[in-house]
């Protein structure tokens, strides 16, 4: 009974829980994007199906389900099939690792807010996730078509830069924690009490850049560049296919800023700790403070998109080979330094 | 069409165009018209690019802007005007060169005194048929590669020829 | 030696179009492309050729006038002023002074729209959306302006041989003078999003370069050609209407790049607003159209007359044969002189550079295929 219940019934629905999450927040997402796009553009976005159009996005899947999935023929049929699927399944995967907050108490039951914990966590999540720019270099290649290629050569080229900046930029946090766990990072900041965002804002200015290249937004959103490429990678995908792209790249984004909150801004901890006249808010669940700042990296998202021009690719390579990432190593140089002469 | 037209003044600084040109080449204007504040020079066909360099690099001159190339089509005599438009952006100042040439003549190209000619050349060749010596890659450019006919000819009818 | 794989990589050939988001048009570009280098590239145009010159033979001068507004249907009351213009200094007509400053507003206010429409576009091709949506955003004042002042927004057919159909109405003074007043603080908004932006700069500086000589040999007019260095505008130099009793500077760039030209039409707006402020104030009283013939026959003869369009030197060249209809009719359009020079500009840039570049120049189809 108790095996049952611990390690399969649970899991069983926690997995639920994640892939509803996952699903219910990009649907949500979608729209939140179009209407806020369109707020700072001066325009309504979509505000017709059902209040407030929320709606949209359900209609937008919906329509998508329904559609003809056109595969031109000289197309190499089992990679073309594959790509989307490997995107959609790296992305979705690494939410598996993710802890929203402190362990719940249900029915008796210690229950812990996240799938599982390795302690080589953060290790995992960021391999898995590179797995997923197998999905969009193949997706362009099997379509044997010029455009395709050309937004697959560039993302690429594009991806490989900026996971070494990420990783690089990860190194200097690792000084302060004692393992790779998502958990046990998150414990360091309650225990140093102090987020790691105020003593490496360099580590967190690196990693939210990669962060934004890595997903594919602008200002780095070359692979997909619309008014240069068509449509990059994914021109000749239609359908669910296209759809499987769709919500990938906004499950990155939400994936991206669920890890900025934990490794920089505390996850679930909430603001002051120390200051005792704010302690009503720790009536506030922690899941409430993770979604919370979870929600402001996805809004600067949407809010760098509707800004800025997009960087030409070759300007990107330099920001991360030039910039970033001797900034990231002079980074981890000095903060070894200073821990060495503190401890 | 140039009937017999009012011989108007021509003021001084027009006249000094026409009388440096006539200095170097005496025999190249056939004919000389000034109306409406413009000048007009017919000249002969073998006396095109020379004048034209000339008219582009004599310093007081300076016509370094070809503004347009045109083509008219009298099919009574039989022939085709060719007009050249160029202006000084020095100073500020209009000619226009006519050519005549009969149906089924060329002419040369002025491409190697402005690149700009390239275009207006392929478009005069396009729909009026005229073709010029020496152009770098003189093809159709509005209609497609295997067209026959030029429209611009009085003789092609508006709504085009039905096969 | 052994011949290394390198050696077998040969140069793609690459279509753009005519289908594009970016081409502004029907356009079609061949690109020999050697990675992301264009190694060389040939326009290809005439996708929207509907032989308007051929049209104008058998139309009156009048009936051909709401013709010349689907040449450059962005900025359409400027190929009107040109034709109108062009058929006045054949017939030898003048216009009253009233009429001709109600044209210069007219004119202008089609240039802002047009520079509008130029930057919308431009931002958005580089990336930068939100930019698009504002201008037009204001684009859609200046066109119920233009609703007020003849009832047509894009394709006006706002004058007539001789002057005006009619008068302004009774507001129109209020309405523009309302929109002068608010629109400079909308052009530092759109400075304050790119002129300083570092992406816009990387973007646009030292992108498509062409110096002055060049430019002047390969035809270029209009604000492309300013960006290069070489001062020269119609409007200065051989001033028609009532240009030369308004004050105004013309700007010009140092480099002949992207950014040069963004920044000689962002001025060129700000000079715009300008005269029509000058023109509203010393706007006569007096009537609007000359007395013209009934039935227009200008007398057998040919003028060449070009005004500064917002895209550079519009020029109509009319041959008349003393009928009622023009014998022949050839247009000087100003962006298929200046699409010559794109192959120039693009040798040696990457694909990401050719949309900027291809904004930058400000071609309309429209024009250039007549």
């Amino acid at each position: 009974m108790n095996i049952f219940v611990d390690y399969i019934l649970i899991p069983i629905i926690k997995i639920l829980f994640i892939i509803t999450f996952v699903f219910v927040a990009v649907l949500i997402l979608i729209w939140l994007e179009r209407r806020f796009q369109g707020f700072i553009q001066s325009r309504l976005g979509p505000n017709r199906v059902g209040p407030q159009g929320i709606l949209q996005s359900i209609a937008d899947a919906l329509k998508l389900l329904t559609k003809e999935d056109v595969v031109p023929h000289q197309v190499d049929k089992f990679i073309f099939n594959l790509s989307p699927i490997i995107v959609f399944v790296t992305a979705l995967v690494v939410f598996a690792f993710i802890p929203f907050g402190t362990d719940l108490t249900l029915f008796g039951k210690k229950i812990s807010l996240y799938l599982a914990d390795l302690n080589v966590g953060l290790l995992f999540i960021i391999g898995f996730n590179s797995i997923g720019v197998f999905g969009i270099i193949l997706g362009g290649w099997a379509a044997k078509s010029k455009y395709p290629l050309l937004g697959s050569l560039r993302s690429a080229s594009q991806m490989i830069s900026y996971e070494v900046a990420l990783i690089m930029s990860l190194v200097s946090v690792l000084f302060f924690t004692r393992s790779l766990s998502l958990v046990e990072i998150v414990k360091a900041q309650q225990e140093m009490k102090v987020w790691f965002a105020f003593i490496q804002p360099v580590a967190l200015f690196i990693f939210f850049v990669a962060g934004v290249a890595e997903s594919n937004r602008l200002p780095f959103d070359l692979p997909e560049a619309e008014s240069e490429l068509v449509g990059g990678f994914h021109t000749e995908y239609s359908g669910m296919k296209f759809a499987f792209y769709f919500v990938a790249e906004f499950a990155h984004i939400l994936f991206f800023s669920a890890l900025v909150t934990i490794l920089f801004f505390g996850g679930w901890l909430r603001p002051f700790p120390n200051v005792s006249w704010l302690s009503f808010l720790d009536y506030i669940p922690p899941v409430f403070w993770f979604l919370g700042k979870l929600a402001f990296f996805v809004f600067l998202f949407m809010w760098m998109r509707a800004t800025w021009p997009r960087y030409r690719y070759d300007q990107l390579e330099m920001i991360s080979w030039k910039w970033l990432i001797p900034l990231a190593l002079a980074n981890i140089f000095i903060t070894g330094f200073i821990v060495i002469l503190v401890k | 069409m140039n009937n017999q037209e009012e011989q108007k003044e021509i003021p001084e600084n027009y006249e000094k165009i026409v009388n440096k040109i006539n200095k170097i080449f005496s025999t190249a204007i056939i004919e000389k018209k000034f109306e409406r504040g413009e000048l007009t020079l017919t000249i002969k066909p073998q006396f095109l690019i020379p004048l034209a360099e000339f008219l582009k690099e004599e310093s007081d001159l300076k016509f370094n802007f070809l503004s347009d190339i045109c083509a008219v089509h009298f099919p009574k005599e039989k022939e085709f005007e060719v007009v050249y438009n160029l202006y000084s952006i020095i100073f500020h100042h209009r000619v226009r060169l006519k050519v005549k040439i009969k149906e089924g003549e060329s002419i040369t190209s002025l491409t190697r005194v402005w690149a700009a000619a390239n275009w207006l050349e392929r478009e005069v060749y396009d729909l009026s048929g005229i073709t010029f010596d020496g152009h770098p890659d003189l093809k159709r450019i509005f209609l497609p590669n295997d067209w026959k006919g030029h429209p611009l000819r009085k003789d092609y009818p508006l709504s085009g020829k039905e096969k | 030696m052994r011949k290394t794989y390198l050696e077998h990589t040969k140069e793609i050939i690459m279509n753009m179009g005519p289908q594009h988001p970016s081409t502004h048009g029907v356009l079609r570009i061949k690109l020999w492309l050697d990675g992301e280098t264009v190694v060389k590239s040939e326009p290809m145009i005439g996708y929207l050729h509907r032989g308007i010159e051929k049209l104008a033979e058998y139309r009156t001068y009048t009936q051909f006038m709401p013709i010349t507004d689907r040449l450059d249907y962005v900025a359409a009351a400027s190929n009107n002023l040109a034709w109108v213009q062009a058929v006045e200094k054949l017939m030898e007509i003048e216009v009253p002074r009233r009429a001709d400053f109600i044209r210069v507003i007219i004119t202008e206010l089609m240039r802002i729209a047009n520079h509008l429409v130029w930057l919308g576009t431009q931002a958005n091709d580089i990336g930068a959306v939100t930019v698009l949506l504002y201008c037009f955003r204001e684009r859609e004042e200046i066109l119920d302006i233009f609703e007020m002042f003849c009832g047509a927004r894009l394709t006006l057919n706002a004058f007539r041989i001789g002057g005006l159909a009619h008068d302004i109405p009774v507001g129109f003074k209020e309405k523009v003078k309302n929109f002068i007043e608010r629109f400079p603080k909308y052009i530092d908004d759109y400075e304050r999003l790119l002129s300083e932006n570092r992406i816009w700069l990387k973007r646009t500086k030292n992108v498509g370069i062409i110096n002055a000589e060049e430019a002047i040999n390969l035809g270029l007019s209009g604000p492309s050609l300013r960006a290069s260095g070489v001062k020269w505008d119609i409007r200065k130099s051989n001033p028609y209407a009532v240009y030369d009793e308004l004050e105004f500077d013309i700007p010009t760039g140092e480099v002949g790049d992207v950014y040069d030209r963004y920044k000689v039409r962002i001025e060129e707006m700000r000079q715009s607003i300008r005269i029509i402020k000058q023109a509203l104030e010393q706007m006569p009283n007096g009537e609007i159209r000359a007395k013209v013939p009934r039935i227009i026959k200008p007398p057998p003869g040919e003028i060449y007359h070009s005004i500064e369009a917002p895209k550079g030197e519009l020029g109509f060249y009319i041959v008349s044969d003393g009928s009622t209809m023009p014998y022949r009719v050839k247009i000087r359009a100003p962006s298929f002189v200046n699409l010559q020079a794109l192959s120039k500009m693009i040798e040696g840039h990457l694909v990401a550079d050719i949309v900027a570049i291809i904004g930058s120049i400000d071609i309309v189809l429209g024009e250039i295929d007549r």
